[in-house]
């Protein structure tokens, strides 16, 4: 049976998705993805030329509220759920060069 | 067990107070939950509190509202604020919401009384509420069983007599099917008639809030309460709240309704026997059943597992450990997101966030996401054109009765197929309800399913209503 999908894609796919993998859970996601992709395939044989694609149920438009101050998420409330909060922020560790 | 209605009632008119329908249902939850696992979390506290401002309503002369008193349980992807919501994962566990979902705030309005959080699949990703962190939910009819999923918590609650009403999402079905493995009501309904603010997304132009009730009257003044246009979903329909609960005894008198046979092929024979005596019972209430073939339904299950995954790949992508929820502490941040994530997400929802990742990327996204979206296109006209012909479709809501636990964990592919009749109804946005109907292998319950169009829930309730009159409801 052939996959359409690589263990090497997985491992690609999982990077980007910021996922770790083990060596055997490679194997398990690789089998495991494959059989979906392989089971989406009869969409791939047919003919869709000329059909428009649907990325939602209904028309949608742009939804804008009146620009007026109101009462939103009380800040402290919202940062005592962060895992780290410093001066009314949320903090994380260093994104770029040597630490402060 | 006594219908929300008449709690609503009883609490009204003073001969029942909103405390003693509380303990009553306390009781209920204290008897089996360390057995079923259903609730993952029990308010008891703030369940008080409401019910005590009802019975205070009630002692004042004020209208305590329709559904006075009645105790619900709240699935765990819907945000209640103070009250722990974790969406069954590692992920969220110990997170406190700052705000309510929407329709969180319409049922206290309403005089509900939510008594806690229920067990559902990571995410709601999954049929059988085994892929939930916090162990799985138990079927209350054979515990050797599953209730179905994603929302198997809801659908035992009510199930188990727990409440007599509840809150799910249905995304592919997750309403639906376990209504049906637990042998009760599950509504889905048009999409964007009740809003969505507050329910934590999994694939946002397909999830959608509905309630599950042991009877049709139940589940339309829930629907009815939580339906309704809200400033804070953009997606949310322009329109009031619809009139339902006073058309469920309309019947079907003159409907046309199909009878889909891609929507039972496939199914156990005992399925198929209830679908074909739901449409007797229907002929004789004076409709007049159409058999009817819609070949493009059989492509639903190959798109929504592209689509679902692509648009929970991107709502996922939120689980950083920035915000909310857990941290694994790494030495940048970059490695801190990759630790977090690992340690937070389940197999099931690491292979949607995967599937999804993959179907969008470079080289991929026309031959995987294009076509779907194509797909879907084919899947909307295919119902509008049987819509022309008739009022309503009938089918099966799922392949079998409840399946045995652990039967299907390690076969993402078999525990999808579970999904194959309810997924139509996601990919057009439209509406559908399960009903219990007949019992199958070992007693247990088998279900149809009655599918609408945009809008025709007050249409689907009264077809709904004249089979669970048949099935000996008064």
């Amino acid at each position: 049976m052939s996959s359409p999908l690589r263990r090497d894609d997985v491992a690609h796919v999982a990077k980007l998705a910021r996922l770790s993998l083990s060596s055997a859970e490679l194997d398990m996601f690789t089998e495991q993805l494959g059989q979906v992709l392989e089971h989406a395939n009869d969409m791939s044989s047919l003919d869709l030329d000329g059909v428009k694609p649907t990325a939602h149920p209904f028309e949608l438009v742009n939804v804008v509220r009146k620009d007026e101050i109101r009462v939103s998420l009380d800040r402290d409330e919202v940062l005592a759920m962060a895992p780290d909060a410093q001066d009314g922020r949320f903090a994380v560790p260093r994104i770029m060069g040597e630490a402060p | 067990m006594t219908s929300a209605a008449e709690i609503a009632a009883n609490v009204a008119n003073g001969n029942s107070t909103a405390n003693d329908e509380l303990e009553r249902s306390l009781e209920a939850i204290r008897a089996r939950n360390d057995e079923l696992n259903v609730f993952l979390y029990v308010d008891e506290q703030g369940a008080r509190r409401q019910a005590a401002a009802v019975d205070e309503k009630v002692r004042r002369g004020e209208n305590p509202g329709v559904l006075a008193g009645v105790p619900i349980a709240i699935k765990d992807n819907l945000c209640q604020r103070g009250i722990p919501t974790t969406c069954s994962s590692k992920i969220l566990e110990g997170w406190r919401p700052p705000y309510s979902a929407t329709v969180i705030e319409r049922l206290l309005a309403a005089g509900a009384v939510p008594v806690g959080k229920t067990n559902l699949d990571e995410f709601a990703m999954g049929s059988s509420t085994e892929n939930s962190a916090f162990g799985p939910t138990k079927n209350p009819l054979d515990p050797t069983r599953v209730p179905g999923g994603s929302s198997g918590g809801s659908a035992a609650s009510v199930a188990s007599d727990m409440t007599s009403v509840a809150l799910g999402s249905d995304t592919g079905g997750s309403i639906r099917q376990p209504a049906a493995l637990c042998g009760v009501i599950g509504v889905k309904p048009t999409y964007g008639l009740v809003s969505r603010y507050g329910l934590i997304a999994f694939a946002s132009s397909l999830d959608q809030i509905g309630p599950f009730a042991k009877n049709v009257t139940d589940a339309a003044i829930v629907l009815e309460v939580i339906a309704g246009y809200d400033e804070m979903d953009s997606t949310s329909l322009h329109e009031p709240a619809p009139s339902l609960a006073a058309h469920v005894n309309d019947g079907v008198a003159g409907k046309r309704i199909g009878l889909v046979r891609d929507l039972v092929d496939g199914a156990d024979n005992e399925v198929v026997e209830a679908v074909e005596r739901a449409a007797q019972v229907l002929r004789d209430a004076g409709a007049t059943i159409v058999e009817m073939s819609i070949p493009e339904f059989r492509l639903g299950l190959s798109a929504y597992y592209i689509l679902a995954p692509a648009e929970a790949s991107s709502n996922l992508a939120r689980y950083d450990g920035v915000r909310y929820g857990l941290r694994v502490d790494a030495d940048d941040v970059t490695a801190m997101n990759e630790a977090t994530r690992t340690a937070g997400f389940g197999d099931e929802v690491k292979r949607r966030i995967m599937l999804g990742t993959y179907a969008l990327s470079a080289g991929y996204f026309d031959a995987y996401y294009g076509q779907a979206l194509k797909v879907r296109t084919l899947m909307i006209d295919a119902f509008a054109r049987a819509y022309r012909d008739v009022d309503l479709l009938l089918g099966a809501t799922t392949p079998s009765v409840a399946f045995k636990l652990g039967s299907k964990v390690s076969d993402p592919m078999a525990m999808y197929l579970s999904d194959i009749f309810t997924i139509p109804t996601n990919l057009s946005g439209e509406a559908a309800v399960s009903v219990p109907f007949g019992t199958g292998e070992a007693g247990l319950p088998t279900a149809v399913q009655l599918l609408g169009p945009a809008r025709s829930e007050a249409r689907l309730f009264a077809a709904a209503r004249v089979l669970e009159i048949a099935e000996g409801h008064s």
